[in-house]
């Protein structure tokens, strides 16, 4: 809601500056967005008056003018609107002019023929964004007269930003009414007066039962013989301007003075274009009806629409329609004052992408009291600027389907209760009374309180607590410190703080990203086929069109982005939710993911430089796993549609065979298509894999000493070298301490398709010191498995 | 002392002084205290020697034996001494190279401060809960006292995945399925990622929330107050002004926003404050009666405060982030700043 000061200031006038009354309006909730200037600075502008138009002697384009601007002689000024013509009145910057932006007006030589200052169009005076040619004044502006004296605009537009509940607001008088409250002090509604109609016409007005609930009250009038080219006087021009409204001819321009000045929208059709008497009713499914925007809709069946006998010509209390609409040419029009009860509105506007001034206020609730009145007001302005004789009012209502205002009951204790203090009974009924509520006390500490039909926003006891505490100031309501009963909470030890394997990763060189959950969908689609993603119905764009079923999704834009940005080295994780739909329900399952590429360290002087590999991520993913403690996770070769055949894993827990989540190096055919020329190396793993871990339970240390024997065993490359661990692991038992794989051979001594793999075997006897005879034949033992089922042999 | 005796001594310390390391020396120690050294020939000649002799010959040997073991001992000190400064001296390097190994990474700025957030929540008692991101109507509006078609539904751009299913625009959610399923007092924060459909210089279609609520049999608007003025002073950890402003949200009666003196002019009016002196940093207020009755409290017996605080909004003020989109660009420059 946008206003001018002076406009409110004529209504109630607290001794407050500009600055305390803005602040005094945010601190009750009626929050000030901003105070701008009714105009831009500028000085010596007068209002003028062209006498003659002469044209210029050496261009075409230029006229010679004589301009009468208070001083006895005309000034001569060279002009180039294409609107300048004798009789007219214009602002004229006279010589040492300043106007906005700083130019100073000199008098000046133009193709030979001086001139003595310039006249003004609105957009040279910062008063409008284009401008066709000079401002045309009224006719009666008093010439001579400084323009910003004449157009009071010393003044400030003040722009507040309501809340959806404060609609008894949404008007200059409801400011008023809030700012009188705040300061104690009246204010002067202004006073309306009846109308005397001069015609017995009426159209006639049929409110279908249907429709009675959503249009409790309708009034009509129909005025005839108005100047349809009457122009907008130049007070109510600016002040709709201040309020950010276009003049878009008198009766409109009435409609919208006093939507503003009352909180009223009114709508005027043109009554030649209404075929026999108003129908409100609701629209009929597939019923099409052109607005005035232009917009043609379709109704649904459930929309209030105003109709004449064979179509509906608005869509009420949103917008009108194009057919039935004033013109230039109108006479006769029909006035419409109407209440719409929000229900009827609310959501109606926005399903055909609208949002007006009028929706707005119906939605949110307009004083269902207020229509007689708006209706006179309008009524006389109309008549004041175009003239035309009025018939009578002629009123549809249904009073039972009026809002009304049912008392509530108020006790003292529980604004005690909700707000920290009581508030002594004089100053409760003092603001509520203020408030324009009618207060009874039924007993003590006991109210009975029904509010003005202007706040839609006051229907149960919270309501008002709140208006008091709103009323005296938050600031003067107490503050404490809560005192909270002492609870420990659980702090379960098998399981393990997000925290701490966020942790791990930083101090392995993992920086966290934070990526949107909404993803391209090709691209997702080419790294998680095997996951029906949840698409958006209204993405904002349409790589952000599906929720994502991985997190490397994200993290692969966010790796590009950095390639793109001359950033080679790039670590990356992020932890959050992804959605899937599994059996038509949707999960959300959070885990854990990352992205390694580049040097597998900073450059440094005394580090070979080389880049990641697939051990380097399964070094960081080993380390993560080991946070829980837990030793029964194991890395499966399998392939992912994302990831290299040749170097992808599939981490499962061996103690429930639970899949727990994927590591690898990104496939290079999709490393290709992304456009990314270094190898790039991925892990996502289920979150809740990792936040489960192990209680510790102390096993006694051995006292005795541990005995190493290392082997190299030669086995064809195709078997894997945790089934060779697990394997010498089963075989030797629980005298294994420590087995290390400490190298791996391939080439000379060896044949082709064969490798050596070293493996490390630290043995100990809880209670003895063991013997080499028995560690002998436990390394045979060993050896035999090993060659029955890998055909392995010692390295020579 | 016998003259042969005293070149013998003279004899084994010049050895002794060429001896270039304690090999060498150890060799000249066996060749005069060895079991045939020529200290010990000497003593074992004495037997020789007519008796009335022999204390006086045994105490010159004795002696000059002990002289020699002196410089001997006193030799090796040196000798040690000055391998050990070779040792050192060829073992010293520059010290101000760079030092090998993996660089850090750090968190991200928001889990930072979602960090930092708990913590001063969770020191007071606050329990840690998250909910889905997916939410239903039901739970991020109806229950929340914002039916349908509501002008507050207008405040928040949603996105839907169909006509009953969205992604939260808020926390606030989590409130109602604390409360549906549990029992008063509460004590709760929840954090966690929030959509809106809006997109500019000032929007992000992803933030990140705080909802955080109190309820119990005696919480009122006092407490809302303390709890909040404490939180702000402990997050800035500055002594900021904290104002309470009127405001609406339907899910909260009386509902304000909270304002803190500008942390980056201290309250003079900057452009971080739009002139003002003042922040807006968060929306709060005491919980709606009709959210109560949805989660199936009894509003009669209980009371409760609920605040939301935007998580990108306290990190720029804290960090001096100017603009909202770096956050989720993961730009790895922005990124490492917050190390």
């Amino acid at each position: 809601m946008r206003f001018s000061e002076a406009w409110l200031r004529e209504y109630v006038d607290p001794p407050l500056d500009t600055e305390h009354l803005v602040e005094q309006l945010t601190m009750a909730g009626l929050e000030v967005d901003a105070v701008e200037p009714a105009a831009p600075p500028f000085s010596g502008v007068v209002v003028a008056e062209v006498i003659s138009v002469e044209p210029h002697p050496n261009a075409d384009r230029l006229r010679v003018c004589q301009v009468v601007a208070g001083a006895e002689t005309p000034l001569q000024i060279v002009c180039g609107a294409p609107n300048v013509h004798q009789g007219m009145k214009a602002p004229l910057a006279t010589v040492g002019a300043v106007l906005p932006g700083g130019a100073k007006i000199r008098k000046s030589r133009l193709r030979g023929v001086e001139s003595f200052g310039m006249l003004c169009s609105a957009k040279e005076l910062g008063l409008a964004e284009t401008a066709e040619g000079l401002w045309e004044l009224p006719a009666d502006a008093p010439v001579g007269e400084d323009l910003r004296a004449y157009l009071q605009l010393d003044d400030r537009v003040i722009e507040v930003d309501l809340t959806p509940n404060r609609a008894d607001c949404l008007s200059v008088e409801g400011i008023a009414r809030e700012v009188a409250v705040l300061n104690r002090i009246d204010w002067r509604p202004g006073a309306v007066e009846a109308v005397t109609p001069l015609h017995e016409e009426r159209l006639s007005v049929e409110v279908a039962e249907e429709a009675k609930s959503g249009c409790p009250r309708y009034l009509g009038r129909l005025i005839r013989g108005i100047d349809p080219r009457a122009p907008t006087p130049m007070w109510m021009q600016e002040r709709l301007r201040r309020s950010g409204i276009r003049s878009l001819g008198a009766v409109v321009d009435v409609t919208n003075y006093v939507l503003l000045e009352l909180g009223q929208p009114l709508h005027a059709f043109d009554a030649a274009r209404i075929d026999d008497g108003i129908q409100v009713r609701l629209g009929r499914p597939g019923e099409k009806l052109t607005l005035l925007n232009d917009q043609e809709i379709t109704l649904s069946g459930d929309e209030l629409v105003i109709a004449d006998a064979r179509r509906p010509l608005a869509l009420a209390g949103i917008m009108g329609g194009r057919e039935s609409a004033v013109d230039d040419t109108t006479e006769d029009i029909l006035l419409e004052c109407a209440f719409f009860a929000p229900a009827a509105i609310m959501g109606k506007a926005r399903r055909y992408g609208l949002h007006t001034d009028a929706s707005h206020r119906f939605e949110r609730g307009v004083d269902p009291q207020l229509q007689a009145r708006a209706m006179e007001r309008a009524t006389r302005l109309i008549l004041e600027i175009a003239g035309g004789r009025p018939g009578p009012v002629v009123a549809a209502v249904a009073t039972e389907h009026l809002p009304r205002k049912r008392p509530i009951s108020l006790r003292a204790a529980q604004i005690e209760r909700i707000l920290g203090r009581g508030f002594p009974a004089a100053e409760v009924t003092a603001i509520l009374k203020r408030l324009g509520m009618a207060v009874e006390a039924d007993r003590p500490g006991h109210w009975q309180v029904t509010p003005p039909s202007f706040r839609f926003d006051i229907d149960i006891e919270a309501d008002l607590i709140e208006e008091l505490a709103r009323i005296a100031g938050y600031q003067n309501l107490p503050t404490r410190s809560p005192r909270l009963p002492v609870t420990l909470r659980s702090v379960p030890e098998e399981r393990l703080s997000p925290a701490r394997a966020n942790a791990l990763l930083c101090d392995r060189g993992y920086q966290e990203a934070i990526t949107y959950s909404f993803v391209d969908a090709a691209l997702q689609q080419k790294l998680a086929p095997q996951r029906e993603p949840v698409p958006l119905v209204n993405p904002l764009s349409s790589d952000m069109a599906v929720m994502r079923t991985t997190l490397w999704t994200g993290l692969l834009q966010a790796l590009r982005y950095n390639l793109s940005r001359q950033q080679s080295r790039i670590r990356l994780f992020e932890s959050g939710l992804r959605f899937c739909r599994k059996d038509g329900a949707i999960r959300q399952e959070k885990c854990l993911a990352g992205i390694l590429s580049g040097d597998a360290f900073p450059e440094q002087w005394a580090l070979p430089r080389r880049p990641v590999d697939f051990y380097d991520l399964k070094g960081d993913v080993e380390a993560l796993l080991a946070l829980t403690g837990r030793r029964t996770f194991i890395f499966r070769p399998e392939s992912h549609p994302a990831l290299h055949p040749g170097q992808s894993a599939a981490i499962v827990d061996r103690a429930d065979q639970r899949h727990c989540g994927w590591l690898g190096m990104l496939h290079p055919v999709l490393a290709e298509e992304l456009g990314i020329d270094q190898d790039v190396f991925l892990f996502e793993l289920d979150q809740d894999v990792i936040e489960r871990c192990r209680l510790p339970f102390y096993r006694a240390v051995s006292r005795f000493p541990v005995v190493r024997r290392d082997l190299a065993v030669v086995v064809d490359e195709a078997v894997p070298a945790q089934a060779l661990l697990d394997t010498v692991a089963d075989s030797v038992g629980k005298l294994l301490v420590d087995l290390v794989l400490f190298d791996v051979y391939r080439g000379s001594g060896l044949a082709e398709k064969e490798k050596s793999l070293a493996l490390g075997l630290v043995l100990q006897h809880p209670e003895r010191t063991l013997t080499d005879d028995e560690v002998d034949r436990l390394i045979d033992q060993v050896l035999e498995t090993l060659e029955q089922r890998f055909g392995a042999r010692l390295r020579g | 002392m016998t003259e042969e005796l005293q070149a013998l001594l003279q004899q084994a310390e010049s050895e002794l002084q060429q001896a270039r390391d304690l090999s060498e020396l150890d060799s000249i120690r066996v060749r005069y205290l060895g079991k045939k050294g020529l200290f010990t020939q000497r003593l074992q000649a004495l037997g020789k020697l007519p008796p009335e002799q022999r204390p006086a010959a045994g105490k010159a040997i004795n002696e000059a034996r002990r002289t020699f073991q002196q410089a001997l001992e006193d030799r090796r000190r040196q000798l040690h001494q000055a391998h050990l400064e070779a040792r050192l001296a060829a073992e010293t390097i520059d010290v101000t190279l760079p030092g090998r190994g993996q660089r850090s990474g750090g968190l991200h700025p928001v889990t930072r401060t979602l960090e930092r957030i708990r913590r001063i929540f969770v020191g007071a008692g606050f329990e840690v809960v998250e909910g889905p991101e997916i939410e239903d109507d039901y739970h991020n509006f109806e229950a929340l006292n914002i039916p349908p078609h509501h002008p507050a539904r207008a405040m928040h751009d949603t996105f839907y995945l169909d006509a009953h299913t969205l992604l939260r625009t808020h926390t606030s959610p989590v409130q109602i399925r604390v409360m549906e399923t549990g029992e008063p007092p509460f004590r709760v924060i929840a954090p966690g990622r929030v959509y809106r459909c809006d997109s500019d210089l000032t929007h992000t279609p992803m933030f990140h929330q705080v909802e955080g609520f109190l309820v119990d049999e005696d919480v009122s608007f006092a407490d809302l107050r303390g709890v909040l003025d404490q939180f702000l002073r402990l997050f800035f950890e500055q002594d900021v002004r904290v104002r309470f402003r009127p405001s609406y949200f339907p899910f909260t009666e009386p509902s304000a926003e909270v304002d803190v003196s500008c942390v980056m002019c201290g309250g003079e009016g900057c452009r971080i404050c739009g002139r003002s002196g003042w922040l807006e940093v968060m929306g709060c207020g005491m919980i709606h009666p009709n959210v109560f009755r949805a989660a199936g409290i009894d509003a009669n017996r209980y009371s409760g405060f609920a605040f939301g605080l935007g998580v990108e909004r306290l990190a720029m003020l804290r960090y001096g982030i100017g603009d909202l989109r770096l956050f989720f660009e993961n730009d790895l420059r922005f990124l490492e700043q917050f190390r």
